[in-house]
């Protein structure tokens, strides 16, 4: 009997995480596309209308500029994070001085919030008070960055920011693959007469392929969730310009007494995310067969 | 006197019901800042003075948005707060799912039928029972003005939508920002409800912003609105877009911009400033719209308790709001006029007076109409539809037919 | 010649990391320099100008007189608020996260591989979709707008990443010292204490950072599942900086923000040399 119990203790360990899991996970997810089937407005209502919320959802031109917002964002978020993290931590890896501190600073964006950040990056970009005016004022009076207030450029402050708030943690990462590696491997290269650039982009970037793995599911999962940006920068605007689905979602859901229409779009969401997460379970979980 | 009118107003309470010393309300608000802070820490003390204690639960941010989430996380877990703040149609729908509390016995001895003007206490109403207590009545269609800029430019205070162009031209010919603007959603409908309401009239916008009627939003009234409404955008500056509306309202102040289209929670900002009314600026009517006023009432709704001596509580905060004193600190400190009529109006200046006459005399021609810039019109689903389209468009270069085309398109999807 | 290449390498490398340094601290230096100015020199100076003056009082303002509802007592109260929060959260997330990555990664039974993959689809849901469901459970549980109620919504949606890292950080370790350790007599637990647990400070600092940061910077949960009157900070700054009425004194909400984010700046500058460290053990093995 002991034994069986002992037996079972990785599953009982295991188990309010699971229970947790299903209920507050799944049950949740579960919940939300029966509400996306329904007509719900202001509350919860469980009368069933079919497709008729994703209906008005593919037909709403705001949903659909969201959408190709995120597809510019995420790219562009995940590629420039990628790039800066990288290039960072290759060079802090160089046995730079005070390399604590510059880590630091690199790092501290993750560490505070995006509800008056967003001020300071407002001003910052904003044509009269930020950046325009600064090199403006320094003589260079034809200079324009007037991204913020652009309907066509506001989603790109948005990457920017958003840049500024993770690259620190992407260079964390690189910087922790790159301790990683064994010295004695980049002496080899060295010796054979590779050059420093040759090395690094024949031998140690490959190595890090895990960590762009992990920093691509880290930064996607960052993007998907971005709202708080959004709120704090732009207030989705101009006009709705600068929208992403998950501020779509909450308008909608909370503020506009469309319930339905806010779940729609929720699933949607977690459609995209299933989309980018099965490859990455995929070679987790053969990975570990091996 | 203070002191006397504290006991007269506790005693008024104890009447009503015998109000036991735990009871207390938890207020959902958002009136975090300034004068508005100040007038609900007022109506806290006076209920504190009536033996009940005040729960404080006050959420900020985006007129509400984030209360709202709040509130409706509240609800679903059975657990709502005892009064918040909601407004306009939402109160009906609040009490169409059942969450109302029905204080029509503080109404009744209070009189408040006969208190409160009958726009104001329909809303207040769900099937007939007094479930929400107003607090003011903003009036919206305001256009404030800095004088000295205008005779800096050599033009006149306008009107009329027309007369509008003509006078914004000459101050942006004389190096003026002609119309201070805040670019965000609600700034953005703030201005279209204005040219909605001068252009198109108060039976237009009856029929087709409050009505949601087809026909109207369909006709060729739309279209021109939309066209004046698109001519704006020549008259804002660059870098509006995102700005909130009281750093617009400091761009009047210090004379960099000849005027702004606000409600009238504007004046506190030039009080604050110590700036006059009459001669540092000027309060009119937005263009085309003198006749008319659109309303803008805040209230606490008053959710269904199980416990009696919340419930209790509940009717003294009632009694509360509507009493003259907090309506008069209120009122004076947010600019707005108080809900209830009748009321003394030496304490209140010239603009508050005009939004008062305004009102009763607009009561008559029907030209007092519920703004739906500010959730008093149509359901959120509505108000939000336009909203996008008004913002939307206002921030591109579509053209009118397009705009309109939109409008109709967004209403009818929401409604 | 290769030393003058090499120098010059070198000023590059330097002037790369420095001049990204300058734009990461740009943020932080406004906020720094906004909320030592007085109001006046706000509204007519220049944004990245020293003052003239230095004024702490909007900082002495922000942390306890100023108003985030009819009470005024600044950020002092929601910041106790937000540590009793904080503390048990991250402690309880970071607890079951080790053992459950212990058992993920060295305990394996059928079908435990499928159930982290659940749990790390978990970890992408949008959390304002989870609001209202939860509202409900909690309700159901007597756990609505309690403290206790909020800490376990933090627990249940942390345990995701802490799971991630300690079962990525654990995988690593061979499966031979499980089994020496089994035959030697060792259950499931002494082998967790004795063995595990003494090499896991690495991750441990991590995910402690990683959690406190989520956590304490929190929003949503917060204002959704507080109650009156234990609302945390982030609830605070947003009621203290979202003024719907004129008159915004930007140096009282940078210093608030500034001290809104102090703990997790701390945190950041104490630990930051173990968060890399504990990184390159393993969290980012993926």
């Amino acid at each position: 009997m002991f034994k069986y119990l002992e037996n079972q203790l990785p599953k009982l360990v295991m188990a309010p995480t699971a229970i947790a899991m299903f209920v507050c996970m799944y049950g949740f997810i579960a919940w939300t596309v029966g509400l996306s089937f329904t007509k719900s407005r202001m509350m919860p209502q469980w009368d069933f209308v079919g497709l008729m919320q994703y209906e008005k959802l593919f037909a709403n031109p705001r949903w659909m500029v969201a959408l190709d917002n995120l597809w510019i964002f995420t790219f562009l978020f995940i590629v420039i994070s990628l790039f800066i993290g990288l290039m960072l931590a290759i060079f802090l890896d160089r046995n730079v001085r005070a390399e604590g501190a510059l880590r630091t600073i690199y790092l501290y964006p993750m560490a505070i919030s995006f509800v008056v950040t967003g001020t300071a990056w407002k001003w910052i970009l904003n044509p009269g008070l930020g950046i325009e005016k600064l090199v403006r004022d320094l003589g260079f009076t034809d200079f324009e960055f007037r991204w913020l207030v652009d309907q066509d450029m506001a989603i790109y402050t948005i990457v920017i920011a958003a840049v500024w708030q993770s690259s620190g943690f992407v260079m964390a990462m690189f910087l922790a693959g790159l301790r990683g590696i064994d010295d004695n491997l980049i002496k080899a290269a060295q010796i054979d007469g590779a050059s420093t650039t040759r090395t690094y982009w024949h031998i140690i970037l490959p190595m890090m392929k895990p960590v762009f793995f992990g920093a691509i599911v880290v930064l996607s999962h960052i993007a998907i969730k971005s709202f708080d940006l959004v709120q704090a920068l732009t207030g989705g605007g101009p006009g709705y310009a600068s929208d992403l689905p998950a501020n779509f979602m909450y308008t909608f859901a909370f503020n506009r007494a469309q319930m339905g229409v806010g779940a729609a779009s929720a699933v949607i969401m977690l459609c995209g995310v299933l989309a980018i997460l099965v490859p990455y379970l995929y070679s987790e979980l053969r990975s570990d067969k091996q | 006197m203070k002191f006397k009118l504290s006991v007269l107003a506790a005693a008024t309470a104890m009447a009503i019901s015998p109000v036991s010393q735990a009871s207390e309300v938890e207020v959902l608000h958002w009136w975090t800042s300034g004068g508005e802070a100040a007038s609900v820490q007022f109506l806290k003390e006076k209920l504190n003075n009536e033996g009940v204690g005040w729960s404080d639960f006050a959420v900020a941010g985006g007129g509400g948005e984030s209360a709202m989430t709040v509130l409706k996380s509240r609800a679903i877990s059975g657990n709502p707060p005892t009064a918040a703040q909601i407004k306009g149609p939402s109160i009906q729908e609040w009490g169409d799912l059942g969450f109302l509390a029905d204080i029509n016995d503080v109404a009744t001895n209070a009189g408040w039928d006969d208190l409160l003007p009958g726009v104001v206490s329909d809303v207040m109403k769900h099937e007939g029972k007094y479930v929400a207590a107003p607090v003011n009545v903003h009036r919206v269609n305001w256009l404030w003005a800095n004088p000295e800029v205008f005779s800096k430019a050599g033009a006149t205070i306008p009107t009329t939508w027309d007369d509008f162009m003509v006078q914004a031209q000459k101050l942006k010919d004389a190096g003026f920002v002609a119309l201070a603007h805040g670019g965000q959603a609600w700034q953005d409908a703030t201005v279209f409800e204005a040219v909605v309401l001068g252009v198109g009239g108060a039976d237009y916008y009856q029929k087709a912003f409050v009505e949601g009627d087809m026909d109207a939003l369909n006709s060729a009234t739309t279209v021109e609105v939309f066209e004046t409404f698109g001519q704006l955008r020549q008259f804002i500056d660059a870098n509006s877009p995102g700005r909130d509306w009281n750093v617009a309202t400091s761009m009047v102040i210090n004379g960099e911009a000849g005027m702004q289209i606000m409600g009238d929670w504007a004046k506190g900002e030039f009080k604050v400033a110590g700036k006059n009314s009459g001669t540092d600026y000027v309060c009119v009517a937005a263009p085309g719209t003198s006749g008319s006023f659109t309303f803008n009432v805040d209230s606490f709704a008053f959710f269904s308790q199980s416990d009696a001596g919340k419930a209790d509580a509940q009717k003294a905060m009632a009694d509360a709001i509507l009493s003259v004193e907090f309506q008069e600190v209120f009122n004076l400190n947010k600019g707005s006029i108080p809900a209830r009529l009748g009321m003394d109006r030496a304490a209140f200046d010239s603009c508050a007076h005009d939004s008062m006459d305004a009102f009763v005399a607009s009561s008559q021609t029907g030209g007092l109409v519920p703004s739906f810039a500010h959730g008093m019109a149509v359901s959120e689903a509505v108000s939000g539809a336009i909203y996008d389209t008004a913002t939307n468009y206002f921030n591109s270069s579509d053209s009118a037919e397009e705009g309109a085309k939109q409008l109709v398109a967004a209403i009818a999807a929401a409604q | 010649m290769s030393s003058m290449n090499l120098r010059l390498g070198r000023t590059l490398i330097y002037t790369l990391l420095i001049g990204f340094a300058l734009i990461y601290l740009a943020p932080l230096y406004v906020m720094l320099v906004t909320s030592l100015k007085d109001i006046e020199e706000i509204r007519s100076g220049n944004l990245i100008a020293l003052p003239e003056h230095i004024n702490f009082s909007a900082w002495v303002k922000a942390w306890n007189s100023a108003c985030t509802g009819s009470e005024c007592e600044g950020l002092a109260p929601y910041f106790w608020n937000s540590v009793r929060i904080v503390i048990p959260a991250v402690l309880i997330s970071t607890i079951i996260g080790a053992c459950n990555g212990y058992v993920l990664a060295q305990w394996q039974f059928k079908g435990s591989n499928m159930l982290f993959g659940a749990l790390l689809f978990g970890c992408f849901i949008p959390f304002q979709v989870i609001l209202l469901p939860m509202a409900k459970l909690l309700a159901w549980l007597g756990l609505a707008n309690t403290v206790v109620g909020l800490v376990g919504v933090h627990v249940v949606y942390g345990i995701t990443f802490t799971t991630l890292f300690f079962r990525n950080y654990y995988v690593a370790i061979p499966n031979e010292l499980v089994r020496a350790a089994r035959l030697d007599g060792a259950g499931f637990f002494a082998i967790f204490w004795r063995i595990f647990l003494p090499m896991s400070t690495p991750i441990f600092v991590v995910t402690v950072i990683w959690q406190f940061t989520q956590i304490w910077n929190d929003f949503l949960f917060g204002v959704v599942y507080s109650g009156p009157g234990t609302q945390p900070i982030t609830v605070a700054l947003n009621n203290l900086v979202n003024t719907s009425v004129g008159g915004k004194e930007y140096n009282v909400d940078m210093a608030a923000a500034i001290i809104a984010a102090l703990p997790t700046l701390l945190v950041y500058l104490v630990a930051g040399k173990y968060f890399v460290r504990g990184l390159t053990a393993g969290a980012v093995k993926g």
